[in-house]
């Protein structure tokens, strides 16, 4: 049968969707031109569980949760869950955990990036062109050889494990719930101030999430990927969900009232474009490195495949690092140590383009 | 002139960068491209097609796909 969303139209539609699902999330009670952040809410998730006590951005949320559910449902009704792993682990963990660190210098993944310009916010500009940037050196790389290695099919438990994983957090969420005005319920973590505290209703949010989690599994949608195709391949397929993403949300923000246009005062945001440059300089090149925008290493996770999940694994580690050691960036500028840890990131990055030219 | 590229168990793009890499330097003739996901399927066959070659067959055994391309 054929698959309506790999084709143009449907690339179309699933961009177009995500950017009216995004800003209604956050009219909805998500944080400011944050409807849907995988960097961000990984961080939450992040600090939800504990493995960072930054008290305003702690919480389980849900549309992660549904963006793996609903990529492990596409999957297995289009008999395309095929559970595979072994390439290079260690190497994606470390570029999952850098490009976390990187977005979180911005404040926010290419999906935010997007999302912050179609809500009016000029410093996402930087951020976009950081990415593009990263992107393509990741390209140079992959023209001199770069290469991860092959992956191997593996057990379907193997597969199953980022899908489990998410169903073990929703569980959780159920059984310690968000109290009022209570930072902690249980053993998970909630911000009562500050972006962690901003959600949309529960249901909602994983409505929302999963259904984004099967149109992206079945479109293959990938923001890095859009970018990348054009610059290796000069394929446009990818970037024509990306472009759809932008409009649709321009749109749908300025129908609810949610676009300020301008570089100050931003919500989750702050100035210090060189660090907004840079930050997504760094998480772009460890995407193209990885083979996928955190979104898709979401999917990708879902559907079965074990290295994403890895991915996934070190940006949710990344965040508690990016945190703890003070890398992180806020309103007020990049964190104390922001900008050492882009450095070493993009020394780290530039050691593995450089030496991983696997024998294919 | 016939080549056989196995791209089974590589992730995007390197498929798609090994196919396009052979078309490159064959001009033309046959070429069968092996890979084991339905994006990676997808993504090979989007981008022969733009370069002007032909998806002649494609094949699936236990969650493999070969594709056969040529340009004449």
């Amino acid at each position: 049968m054929k698959n309506f969303f790999s084709s143009k139209q449907g690339i179309i539609a699933v961009g177009l969707a995500i950017g009216v699902l995004a800003p209604l999330l956050q009219f909805w009670g998500n944080p400011g031109n944050m409807g849907i952040c995988v960097a961000c809410f990984e961080r939450d998730m992040a600090g939800a569980v504990g493995l960072h006590r930054a008290a305003i951005v702690q919480y389980m949320r849900p549309e992660i949760i549904g963006f793996v559910l609903g990529s492990l449902l596409a999957a297995f009704f289009a008999k395309d869950f095929r559970p595979r792993a072994g390439s290079a682990p260690i190497a994606r963990f470390i570029l999952g955990a850098f490009a976390m660190i990187g977005a979180l210098v911005f404040l926010g993944c290419p999906w935010r990036a997007i999302l912050r310009l179609a809500g009016g916010d000029l410093s996402a500009i930087f951020g976009i062109l950081g990415l593009v940037a990263g992107i393509w050196i990741g390209t140079i790389f992959f023209r001199k050889g770069y290469n991860l290695g092959r992956s191997q099919k593996t057990h379907a438990s193997v597969g199953l494990i980022m899908p489990l994983v998410m169903l073990g957090f929703f569980a959780l969420m159920l059984l310690y719930p968000q109290i009022d005005k209570e930072p902690q319920s249980g053993v998970l973590f909630y911000s009562v101030q500050g972006p962690g505290s901003m959600h949309a209703p529960l249901l909602a949010s994983l409505a929302v999430g999963l259904l984004v989690g099967v149109i992206a599994q079945r479109s293959r949608f990938c923001t890095m990927g859009a970018f990348r195709d054009v610059i290796l391949f000069k394929q446009s397929h990818l970037l024509l969900g990306v472009i759809a993403l932008f409009v649709a949300a321009v749109v749908v923000n300025a129908l609810l009232g949610q676009v300020k246009i301008g570089f100050e005062g931003q919500p989750v945001a702050h100035t210090q474009q060189v660090w907004n440059f840079a930050g997504m300089l760094l998480a772009g090149l460890c995407f193209a490195l990885a083979g996928g925008c955190p979104g898709r290493q979401l999917f990708l996770s879902g559907e079965g495949d074990g290295d994403a999940a890895v991915f996934v694994f070190g940006m949710i580690v990344g965040a508690g690092f990016a945190h703890n050691f003070g890398l992180a960036s806020s309103p007020q500028g990049v964190g104390p140590h922001g900008i050492a840890a882009v450095f070493i990131g993009l020394a780290v990055c530039l050691y593995f383009g450089l030496t991983m030219r696997a024998k294919a | 002139m016939e080549k056989t590229i196995d791209a089974r168990g590589l992730s995007c793009p390197q498929p798609v960068l090994d196919t396009l890499s052979a078309i490159a330097a064959m001009g033309s003739g046959k070429l069968t491209v092996l890979v084991d996901t339905e994006a990676s399927k997808e993504n090979v066959s989007r981008a022969i097609q733009a370069k002007g070659w032909r998806l002649d067959a494609v094949a699936e055994d236990g969650g493999e796909y070969r594709l056969d391309i040529s340009k004449g």
